[in-house]
């Protein structure tokens, strides 16, 4: 079964959400992110979104382009990615999901890409510029693989879209709680249980909230309504807060930030 | 004009059997909607008004009084007769689009995408802008509709285009200065695109060129075809005839498209398009992307593209900001592939000795953008017999230039 699947599964017996931290590849480098992929895992988290950074991101707000554009200037390519997460995985079998732009993905080629994701140790992909009407190649190419694609729903989703796209996705949904770009933000916008719910009467696959979750009081509010919380704005803001004070201070720190995420979300404190 | 494709049945028909884009919106296998869920409603709703409009005779009349009133429309088509003896080649005509209020074709645009807007109910408008034109020209509108209008534009490119932007700003346009990535068109694009990810509710994007997500390079080219649509009557009363070449520069490819389209199904009238040369063909030096570039995803839309291996996009350059993206709209690469129009380049010395040559000859000083066409006629016509006929699009005027081209010249000013 795909490590996707089997954590929801698990989950699910045990009645928890989701913790999801989501992180750039290569920022500060691509050595720190290993080790905070593992410490993450550590500290209790159920999967990783590993964002491969790209020079045009639009969904993204400026705290995820930042980054990108920091680890683009360290050099990073598609390739040190797939040798990170081989790597990775000689530590630990948490579900990693990578979260590309159409843009990359086409250059490199359905096919070759979901194989070489695959191969290092890729569970699945979310595509944030990838609408489903054109997502049909890239899941074609995953279903041979068991590679799963993950789509994303909107506040502003309408409810023949969101018809469509339950049935597309898979190993779980992506429900953008805010209207607008992934960013730190000091509230979670009203209607998100009740679109949730509409989201629930249309599938059983789990769905994650993401987009704005920065705070334990948002993620133990997100971990309520939701069978998943994604957090990466607030976490790459962490990372680019000590990134120059060393790998080890990096990793306690932005460890422990993550830990309090994870119990907020599971509604353990 | 949008009521002269609805009156012309025959031009109609034509369109109606090989109409593209499709559906879906592709340009056979270019274009469509590569953009965040987010906007996926916005653009469905946003091309159902769009159909509505162009088939509402109301909405076309009104279109057609403010460009012929306020734009100032038909753009005269001049017979550059100093130019063409001096080049003894084919016989050049140049179609005015200079003169144009705002100084620029990018006002046919704006007019029409800000009369959707108010359609549609709503209340803001935004725009990316590179050289600057499309900003002023999306501002114009903005205050002449009374609508609040912010336009991004890169830290570089304002500092190019300083007298457009003190123009928005008196236009009462807020100028919003993007210093990410290069500081250019592409950065200004991305902050837009942004920007409406969360206003999508109230505010309408203007995108400038035939650029982004579908319909955008539909309507933003429909709205501009009125260039080519005059240029064909005009040529009728002046040559009694179809042009042979039709020249005119590619940046998105708005001002081309608009010239072009209305003679795609007139095979003996060669189109040509003029990219941006820059200062070579090394990476980061040049704009040409039908030329050099592959095919990827940029802003929305598959299409041509620079970029590198890994599909990140590549820097460029050139000496017009209009002309300084790494991407194309998605039309211009089906023209290419099907060979229907041709695309070249010239560098920026070439660029900048033509427009000197035109502003001398001719007394018309020409957008740097525009003076790309004009310097690849300058190679073009003497190889071409006499009793043949260009016509070059002047999408803008060169007031905006004087600064960058002086500073070329060594001259302060």
């Amino acid at each position: 079964m795909n490590r996707i699947d089997a954590k929801f599964n698990e989950l699910r017996e045990r009645n928890e959400s989701a913790f999801i931290p989501f992180i750039t590849a290569g920022d500060p480098s691509l050595d720190a992110t290993r080790k905070l992929i593992v410490e993450f895992y550590r500290k209790g988290s159920d999967m990783i979104e590993l964002g491969v950074p790209y020079s045009d991101p639009i969904a993204d707000g400026p705290v995820i382009q930042s980054s990108y554009y920091r680890a683009l200037s360290g050099g990073v390519k598609l390739s040190d990615i797939l040798e990170l997460v081989r790597d990775v995985r000689k530590k630990t079998e948490i579900p990693i999901v990578s979260m590309i732009s159409q843009s990359i993905l086409f250059k490199n080629g359905c096919d070759n890409f979901v194989k070489s994701a695959v191969k290092a140790g890729f569970d699945g992909a979310t595509i944030p510029d990838l609408p489903v009407e054109e997502a049909e190649e890239i899941m074609e190419a995953g279903k041979k693989e068991g590679f799963k694609i993950i789509c994303f729903i909107a506040p502003t989703t309408t409810s023949h879209r969101m018809e469509l796209i339950v049935k597309k996705s898979q190993g779980f949904l992506y429900y953008i709680s805010v209207v607008g770009i992934t960013g730190v933000r000091s509230e979670l916008s009203a209607g998100i249980t009740e679109n949730i719910q509409n989201i629930k009467k249309l599938t059983n696959l789990p769905v994650a909230l993401g987009f704005g979750i920065s705070t334990p009081e948002q993620a133990r509010m997100a971990g309520k309504v939701a069978d998943g919380v994604i957090v990466g704005s607030a976490i790459m803001r962490e990372i680019e807060k000590y990134s120059s004070q060393g790998d080890d201070v990096l990793v306690d720190k932005v460890g422990k930030f993550v830990g309090k995420l994870v119990n907020s979300t599971k509604n353990r404190n | 004009m949008l009521t002269t494709i609805v009156k012309d049945t025959r031009l109609k028909e034509k369109t109606c059997k090989q109409f593209l884009p499709d559906k879906s919106g592709h340009f056979g296998k270019y274009g469509g909607k590569f953009v965040p869920e987010t906007l996926m409603p916005a653009l469905e709703q946003l091309e159902k008004e769009y159909l509505k409009a162009k088939e509402d005779p109301k909405f076309n009349e009104e279109l057609k009084y403010y460009l012929e009133q306020y734009v100032g429309r038909p753009s005269p088509l001049y017979y550059a007769k100093r130019l063409t003896e001096k080049l003894s080649g084919a016989k050049i005509y140049l179609k005015r689009e200079d003169l144009n209020h705002t100084g620029a074709h990018k006002i046919n645009n704006t007019m029409g995408q800000v009369l959707l807007a108010i359609r549609m109910g709503k209340e803001r408008i935004i725009a990316e802008t590179g050289a600057g034109q499309h900003g002023v020209a999306t501002a114009t509108a903005a205050a002449m509709f009374g609508m609040s209008c912010d336009v991004y534009m890169g830290e570089e490119d304002i500092r190019r285009q300083s007298l457009n932007v003190f123009k928005m700003k008196l236009l009462g346009t807020n100028v919003i200065p993007v210093k990410t990535g290069s500081r250019t068109l592409k950065d200004a694009t991305n902050e837009a695109l942004r920007d409406w990810m969360s206003s999508v509710m109230n505010t309408h994007y203007i995108i400038g060129s035939v650029v982004g997500p579908h319909p955008y390079p539909m309507m933003v080219r429909d709205f501009q075809i009125v260039i080519g649509q005059e240029v064909k009557e005009q040529m009728q009363k002046a040559e009694g005839q179809l042009p042979d070449y039709i020249i005119a520069c590619v940046g998105g490819g708005s001002n081309a498209i608009g010239v072009f389209y209305p003679f795609i199904e007139d095979e003996d009238v060669k189109l040509i398009g003029v990219e941006a040369g820059g200062l070579g063909f090394d990476v980061g030096q040049h704009a040409a992307s039908l030329s050099r570039g592959e095919k990827g995803i940029l802003h929305g839309s598959l299409s041509y593209v620079l970029q590198d291996d890994d599909g990140q996009t590549s820097q460029v350059h050139s000496i017009s900001a209009g002309l300084d993206y790494p991407g194309v709209g998605p039309e211009h690469s089906y023209l290419k592939d099907t060979g229907r129009a041709e695309y070249v380049s010239v560098t920026d010395d070439e660029a900048v000795d033509a427009f000197n040559l035109c502003t001398r000859l001719e007394g018309i000083i020409p957008a740097l953008e525009a003076s790309h066409a004009i310097a690849y006629t300058v190679k073009f016509a003497p190889t071409i017999d006499k009793d043949k006929i260009i016509v070059i699009n002047i999408s803008g005027s060169g007031d905006k230039d004087s600064f960058e081209v002086a500073k070329k010249m060594g001259i302060e000013l």
